[in-house]
């Protein structure tokens, strides 16, 4: 009998509980954002996956090595790396990039290629404006022309360089998490 | 200079008269006008509380919701209302033709008669009779025939289902709101609408017991249930029986589906208002010295006050649909039967005792 009315009471309580967080939700204002109205306005979250993109430098230059990580791990072969081996001036034969392929209209912005990118050579940036007319369009070549790999000055760099690339790209995402909580 | 809506109705009714000699053309103009009035004013109070409704959810969805037809998108229902109208009536094979289109009139004819026994400000009223709570009542449960008979005329095992639990929803939930209204129907001494008026003019009833609250949360938590609105809508739980009863109806039969329940959700708030909170009475303070205040809560035109507490009623029902999930059906009936129903009779009786001892 007692716990009858105790679940009563504590029941209510707890639906009043309910209501104050919606209640807090309603005067709390609207996340949604007027598009074609406020487009000068928008300001994307960092995190928000729009498009691929593969920074240069001033010097035209790329940190991919063409290793090919991202293609493989594309759940849709979205990325299409393309790639011919030269001989460099020292004689040792070497990969290069010729064109990484990007088909916007198949990509699903799980963001794997540039979770897993050993060099941090792509990103994903908030540009999210995407419509073309044809369809051959969604498809986009991400080295610029003419452009090549960033040199690296000392050999023992390259093996330190990327680890460091690695953990700045892992520790990103955390601390945004941690700044979400 | 009144602003009071009885004024002008005095007036049309002098020039009427003044007008036409026989007395039986003047009553049949104003029935005529009457009804008009109320059909217009049963429309116009469904639409703007689909519009109220989708704005309120957005809001606590933190979302803008319509808001590109009209300023704000208040006009965003008159091009639904269009559309709805223009839209096709998919005929059905195999089912009951005259069971399956009379449902929907029933329905909207159960709460449009609802909505004549209501008062909307002071002398303006459809009926006034001596059993007036009791006609509201009544009347009001009307519609779940209607309901029953979408479900089963429609040859659909989703619609039954819904239909029979929306069945067992209404009729259970009557139960605590007749009864938490008779505990009123006690206190004022009248079933007449306009008495219980009359005995609110200085305190209204939800001040005047601590029985007069316990009897307007289950006023407010069985009338939010008959409406068939979440967290109680499993008659219509669309991810388990698509839509319930409404299913299979099309265009203006669905329409008018639509229509009735956001107008039921009115009256019930409506009623809720004139039983526990005054209706179209102002709010007054019983004590000497405050007849300032009260000269100032008078100047408030009679139909603000009925109309603005109903609304705060209808958000407070909106609040609740957008914040609890929904109740299975032997949660919902064990709500009612066990919990409801027991706090009912008992907060009758004690209604009873506190009547007998302190007025």
């Amino acid at each position: 009998m007692k716990k009858y009315f105790t679940d009563i009471f504590s029941g209510i309580w707890n639906l009043l509980k309910g209501m104050k967080i919606t209640g807090k939700v309603l005067v709390s204002p609207a996340v949604t954002e007027c598009y074609p109205e406020k487009r000068d306005e928008l300001q994307p979250k960092e995190r928000f996956r729009a498009e691929l993109t593969m920074p240069h430098n001033e010097n035209n230059e790329h940190k991919c090595t063409a290793c090919g990580i991202c293609a493989m791990n594309c759940p849709n072969q979205t990325i299409t790396v393309k790639k011919s081996k030269i001989t460099d001036e020292n004689g040792k034969p070497k990969i290069v990039l010729d064109q990484y392929l990007y088909d916007i209209g198949s990509c699903i912005f799980c963001g794997l290629c540039t979770r897993v990118c050993p060099q941090g050579a792509i990103e994903f940036t908030n540009n999210f404006e995407h419509a073309v007319y044809t369809r051959s369009k969604l498809i986009k070549q991400l080295n610029k022309p003419g452009s090549k790999k960033v040199e690296v000055a000392k050999p023992a760099a390259p093996a330190a360089k990327p680890a460091q690339a690695g953990q700045n790209e892992v520790a990103a995402p955390k601390q945004e998490n941690e700044n979400k909580q | 200079m009144s602003l009071e809506l009885i004024d002008g109705i005095n007036k049309i009714h002098e020039f009427l008269t003044s007008n036409i000699e026989a007395a039986w053309v003047v009553s049949l103009i104003e029935y005529v006008l009457v009804g008009l009035g109320f059909l217009t004013l049963y429309a116009l109070i469904a639409l703007f509380l689909i519009i109220f409704e989708r704005k309120i959810c957005a809001y606590f969805q933190c979302r803008l919701g319509p808001n590109r037809v009209g300023p704000w998108g208040i006009f965003q229902v008159f091009a639904d209302m269009v559309k709805i109208l223009i839209k096709e009536i998919i005929p059905l094979k195999h089912n009951d033709k005259l069971l399956f289109y009379a449902a929907p009139f029933i329905v909207i004819m159960g709460s449009l008669l609802t909505f004549g026994g209501l008062q909307f400000a002071e002398g303006v009223h459809g009926v006034d009779f001596n059993v007036g709570v009791f006609y509201l009542l009544a009347v009001s449960s009307i519609s779940i025939i209607g309901v029953m008979l979408a479900g089963w005329s429609s040859n659909n095992k989703y619609s039954l289902i819904g239909a029979m639990r929306s069945g067992a929803q209404v009729i259970s939930f009557e139960l605590s709101a007749c009864l938490s209204m008779m505990a009123i129907v006690i206190l004022g001494g009248s079933m007449n609408l306009s008495d219980l008026m009359a005995a609110q003019e200085d305190v209204w009833f939800i001040f005047q017991s601590p029985f007069t609250v316990v009897a307007l949360v289950i006023y407010l938590i069985a009338a939010h249930a008959e409406t068939n609105r979440g967290p109680f809508d499993l008659p219509e739980a669309e991810s388990e029986l698509t839509a319930g009863y409404h299913v299979e109806y099309s265009g203006i039969t669905f329409g008018f589906f639509y229509v009735g329940e956001y107008c039921n959700l009115f009256i019930n708030a409506a009623i809720g208002t004139l039983v526990f909170l005054g209706g179209w009475q102002a709010f007054h303070l019983p004590f000497a010295g405050c007849e300032g205040f009260n000269a100032v809560m008078d100047a408030i035109p009679s139909y603000v006050w009925m109309f603005g507490k109903t609304l705060l009623l209808i958000f407070l029902s909106l609040w609740v649909r957008w914040t609890f999930p929904r109740l299975r059906i032997d949660q919902l009936l064990r709500l009612e039967w066990k919990i409801m129903l027991p706090f009912s009779l008992a907060n009758i009786l004690l209604m009873a005792i506190w009547v007998a001892l302190v007025k």
